[in-house]
């Protein structure tokens, strides 16, 4: 059992006891303690179950790199899984929850799963696709599906708040240990803007736990006079619990801060995203342990030598009475050591080295503990937890010579440098031969903006294990006095010559639970990259992105390829360094905030009438004006009809509004347009269409020349942006020597149609400028006087009624519409939504852009012929709608369709044709692509596209109807409404 | 997150306040071109692992489009130009010749 110990942990306030809970059940720990330290102070070594096998599992580390650990942390709208237990500070109340298990952490049904190792080796998640067939439905999914998977997702909206920062700094230092604070120190002085980051909660890194003497002082009080220096410069800030997560493209560094996890009721953000930009980047990332592959290094109670050695030194936490310590290197001795200070046992240190003569083991040998080198680990005995270990030589097969009783094992396969951030963005590695580990390159560091190194490494990041040379890397020659280490021996599998039946339980990942044999086997099978081999076996694809997995999967790899590790090289490590929450990334852009609503001067009247919305763009227009109890679809017949009967009001300020000026706008928009703007009379108006270089339709409205060298261009409400981009991307790269002006106006208007018979009595009885037939035909506008507002008046038509565009200056818009409503409130003027509006335009076959066009479709292809001036030498897409597939004669062509007894076709239904293709799926020879019900016609009506459709008028067609089955249509002239023109004419 | 300057303002800006253009120095082939120039004009991109000529714009700044001449495996930035320009000037391609002597990049080298 693991236990708190009465005295001791550097980092408890045994003043403050604090209450938790694990799976419901009431523990206590102090303030400091993680949430693994204190499971651990209250005998919980048992915390989670594999992601494959669900073999039970304990701590393995001490912090960020732990990949057992994951738990549920908070509840409700706080709740969130997949926690690392060694990275959360413990805080009164905090509840915990452990995942991955059914019915209960200690007797888990999916165990059963680890019976069946044999069964799922590497690749299974492939192997299973491909044979029987049947086995997939029936066995391999509905066990994959309830095995897989780790916490389970929160069932409430994130209760959170979150921010962003954007900094600036000459120089921003990831890690606090001593190399960073020594790097701090060399910076501040020199009067630089250093920002120096720690992902714990806690300055000093490994040395304030392996206590070596620096500049004649203790390693805590040289880090507290290190702080106090830092604390007094202006120039230095420095942030705990703010993990480094990415360094990206031109030096881009993203940096998490958890702001208030540990004191969950302060009020302000919960964690703060941090966007850096640093002239300079310092990593000063210290190592992560390694741990060593031997049969059974998965049973709770198997640690890292240095996550022992925290816990003891930190948190006052006994692994057990006994803990047997086994090592390829020196470092681990400090365990030993440490353990024997507190008077716990260490029966033995497994040494699988042949020879062990450094300065720490001899310590160790004075303390009397039994130092057996050239041994290895066989195998460990227990389930749940350490029981024992069986001893055998290093150089054998596996045969046990020594059984030896203990609770605990501390392993320590050597160091590797934390090199994530440097290759996130490009840096390479090189492989250091002696300490058998991976380090920066400098030569081939990551590279910015000016092709200047973006990243520096100091200290144990860059390969400098210990405390001096650390110190001296970071810029700060110091005296230290740490004892002299002896090499570590590349050892990777223990005993080197053990059989399969072992290396089936030597785990490498233990969160995804890829053992060595796994990694083998994808050697044998060809996966010799180590890309390849990574993907195939799932190594290091966990949540903890393989931090203790890395190279001894790569070692194991290059075994049995025969190969050097250098030449079989690391894999790629990608951002976020752990896991960040997704609030974070998200920031204050939620809710209300996630994207600003655009509104037009008339959007509070709306809201005040019944408006339901539809989105269109970042804008919210009304879709219809629900009076009373009215739905949506009576809302919409009786806006209708009012505009087909008397008259309607609508909002259509949204509509893009493009000036386009100059000496040789004329020219210019004629390369815009498929017709001739460049012909239209001073107040005049023309519909025109806009293509792009592939010749496909992407816009249309009117455009009214208001002047010599003036026009205003209508766009889609969606359109306006992108066609003004599109206009200045010709007018700045292409046609630069052009004398245009454009200006996108859009907002600078309000603009209300009035629509229907009574428009022109609307607008009469407002008073002001003549509105006559005779002053302002269809298609003219004018500018003048209505009602006592300044207005530019056009005569143009969406619904195929009489109707006028009045455009008034947008802080004038609410007093327009209010002086309408005034005005025609004797003929019952009614407000109409974009709903009626597209009924009433599909009544008139008025195409749509978004719904007759999908950006595949040509003018030509909606009988749109006549609005191209086919005699202009050129026009955008002009040249791309002369290749053969778009001057296709099948290409489907744009007819109105009338479903059998009135039925109103499914949106984006197919128009089917004679037989089946190669997937026995049914030919097609169309689609829908407006469909609704006319109140006009008191039937169904639809726009359609279909091959040679035009010359089809009245033949009957078979059209899907969503559920397998067919709806008979007769195929008709799109135009259904006042063919002749008379009443928009009127 | 790429860092560009915006040779028309001189705003050096992040990547978050510009928008991608596609390929640089595409001409266009108009009414008049054969079915196989307009498929290059239309369809044919250079995808170099190294020097490249792009398009961005100022989006969310002047809102000027210009050319930068770019790394595509090392990121390093050899300048940036003005748009009304149909080849990179002399001292973009003095740039690139530094880091990548005899480069070719469609007719340009
Ligand atoms: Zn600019």
């Amino acid at each position: 059992m693991s236990a708190r110990l009465p005295t001791g942990g550097r980092l408890l306030d045994r003043s403050q006891p604090l209450d938790f809970t694990f799976d419901g059940k009431r523990l206590h720990g102090y303030a400091g303690d993680t949430l693994a330290s204190a499971l651990l102070g209250q005998g919980q070594m048992l915390l989670g179950r594999s992601f494959k096998y669900h073999q039970p599992r304990g701590l393995v580390a001490s912090g960020a790199e732990e990949p057992n650990a994951l738990v549920g942390l908070g509840e409700g709208a706080f709740f969130e899984p997949n926690q690392r237990a060694t990275a959360a500070e413990l805080h009164a109340g905090l509840t915990a929850t452990s995942q991955n298990h059914w019915p209960s952490l200690e007797h888990d049904v999916g165990a059963v799963n680890s019976a069946l190792t044999r069964f799922l080796p590497a690749g299974f998640y492939y192997k299973t696709f491909l044979w029987p067939r049947s086995f997939w439905k029936h066995v391999y999914e509905p066990f994959i599906r309830q095995s897989a998977g780790l916490g389970k997702p929160p069932q409430e909206a994130d209760g959170s708040t979150y921010e962003h920062f954007h900094v600036h700094v000459d120089l921003v230092i990831v890690g606090g240990g001593i190399s960073g604070l020594a790097a701090a120190l060399t910076a501040g002085r020199e009067g630089r803007e250093v920002l120096l980051i720690e992902q714990t909660a806690h300055w000093g890194g490994r040395a304030v736990v392996d206590a070596p003497q620096i500049d004649g002082q203790s390693a805590e009080d040289w880090v507290k006079s290190a702080l106090q220096e830092l604390e007094t410069m202006a120039n230095v800030r420095m942030r705990t619990r703010t993990m480094a997560s990415g360094l990206y493209d031109h030096g881009y560094l993203m940096a998490y801060e958890r702001v208030s996890d540990h004191a969950p009721a302060t009020p302000g953000p919960r964690h703060r995203l941090w966007r850096i930009r640093a002239e300079e980047t310092r990593l000063a990332t210290g190592a992560l342990e390694r741990p060593l592959s031997f049969a059974g290094n998965d049973v709770p109670g198997v640690m890292l030598a240095s996550a022992v050695r925290d816990y003891l030194v930190n948190w006052a936490i006994s692994p057990g009475d006994r803990t047997v310590v086994v090592t390829n290197n020196d470092d681990a001795y400090r365990t030993a050591l440490a353990l024997y200070r507190a008077g716990l046992a260490v029966p033995v240190i497994v040494d699988a080295r042949p020879q062990v003569t450094g300065a720490l083991p001899q310590a160790a040998r004075d303390a009397g503990i039994r130092v057996e080198p050239g041994r290895a680990i066989v195998k460990v005995d227990g389930k749940k937890r350490v029981t024992g270990v069986e001893i055998g030589l290093q150089l054998g097969e596996g045969g046990a010579m020594e059984h030896i009783a203990c609770d605990a094992v501390a392993m320590s396969g050597g160091w590797s440098p934390a090199v994530h951030l440097w290759s996130h963005c490009g840096g390479k590695l090189t492989w250091d031969e002696a300490q058998a580990l991976f380090r920066p390159d400098a030569s081939r560091p990551p590279r910015g903006d000016k092709g200047q190194p973006i990243a520096s490494v100091t200290g144990t990041a860059n390969g400098h294990l210990g405390t001096a040379a650390a110190l001296a890397d970071a810029g700060l020659e110091l005296d230290v006095s740490e004892p002299a280490e002896e090499p570590m021996a590349p050892v990777w599998i223990m005993p080197q010559g053990a059989g399969p039946a072992l290396k089936r339980k030597m785990f490498l990942d233990y969160q995804n639970d890829v053992k060595v044999s796994d990694v083998e086997l994808a050697a044998r099978e060809g996966y010799e990259s180590v890309e390849h081999a990574k993907r195939y076996t799932t190594l290091g694809m966990a949540t903890d992105q393989g931090k203790l997995s890395n190279i001894n999967g790569l070692a194991v790899l290059s075994g049995a390829l025969n190969a050097a590790i250098p030449a079989t090289g690391t894999t790629t490590f990608r951002p976020p360094y752990t896991p960040i929450s997704m609030g974070s990334i998200a920031g204050a852009a939620r809710g209300p905030l996630f994207q600003p609503v655009r509104r037009t001067p008339i959007h509070g009247w709306h809201e005040a009438n019944g408006a339901t919305w539809e989105p269109v763009g970042q804008w919210r227009r009304p879709y219809a004006y629900l009076k009373g109890a009215e739905d949506r679809h009576t809302a919409v017949t009786r806006e209708v009809q009012a505009v087909r009967n008397s008259v309607g009001l609508l909002d259509a300020s949204t509509l893009g509004k493009i000036v386009v000026k100059g000496p040789d706008a004329g020219r210019f928009l004629d390369m815009i347009y498929t017709g001739r703007p460049s012909s239209i009379a001073v107040g005049k108006c023309r519909y025109g269409l806009i293509c792009n270089e592939n010749g496909f339709l992407v816009d249309d409205g009117v455009v009214a020349r208001l002047a010599e060298d003036t026009w205003l261009c209508h766009t889609t409400t969606g359109g306006a942006e992108h066609i003004h981009a599109h206009m200045e991307d010709w007018l700045q790269c292409e046609w630069w020597d052009w004398q245009v002006y454009t200006a996108n106006v859009t907002e600078e208007w309000a603009q209300v149609a009035v629509a229907g018979p009574k428009a022109r009595a609307v607008l009469e009885s407002l008073g002001g400028m003549d509105v006559s037939k005779a002053a302002l035909p269809f298609m003219t506008w004018a500018e003048g006087e209505l009602g006592g507002l300044p207005a530019r008046v056009f005569r143009i038509s969406f619904s195929g009624e009489l109707s006028y565009e009045i455009a008034v200056p947008a802080d004038r818009g609410m007093e327009l519409w209010e002086a309408l409503l005034q005005a025609g409130a004797a003929h019952g003027v009614t407000p109409y939504g974009t709903e009626a509006m597209h009924v009433l335009r599909a009544e008139k076959g008025f195409i749509m852009i978004g719904e007759e066009t999908d950006g595949t479709i040509i003018p030509q292809d909606l009988n749109l012929g006549w609005a191209i001036a086919k005699k202009k030498e050129d026009y955008l897409g002009k040249r791309a709608q002369e290749r053969p597939h778009m001057a296709d004669p099948k290409r489907w062509k744009l007819v109105g369709l009338e479903a059998d007894g009135g039925a109103v076709l499914p949106e984006g239904a197919y128009i089917m044709a004679p037989g089946e293709n190669a997937n026995g799926q049914r030919h097609t020879q169309g689609r829908v692509t407006s469909t609704y019900y006319s109140p006009t016609f008191g039937r169904g009506i639809a726009m359609a596209l279909l091959i040679h459709g035009p010359d089809r008028m009245g033949e009957m067609v078979e059209v899907t109807d969503g559920q397998g089955g067919a709806i008979t249509a007769r195929v008709c002239d799109p135009v259904l409404y006042d063919r002749e023109g008379e009443r928009l004419d009127g | 997150m790429l860092i560009l300057t915006c040779p028309c303002c001189g705003v050096t800006a992040d990547e978050t306040e510009l928008a991608g253009g596609g390929e640089a120095h595409v001409r266009r082939a108009g009414p008049g071109a054969s079915e196989s120039e307009v498929e290059d004009y239309l369809f044919m991109r250079e995808n170099p692992r190294g020097p490249h000529f792009e398009r961005w714009r100022h989006a969310y700044g002047c809102g000027k489009w210009f050319l930068a001449a770019r790394d595509t495996a090392t990121l390093e930035v050899f300048g940036t130009y003005p748009a009304q320009t149909t080849e990179p000037p002399e001292h973009i391609r003095a740039a690139i010749t530094e880091r990548h002597p005899g480069w070719r990049w469609r007719d340009f080298s």
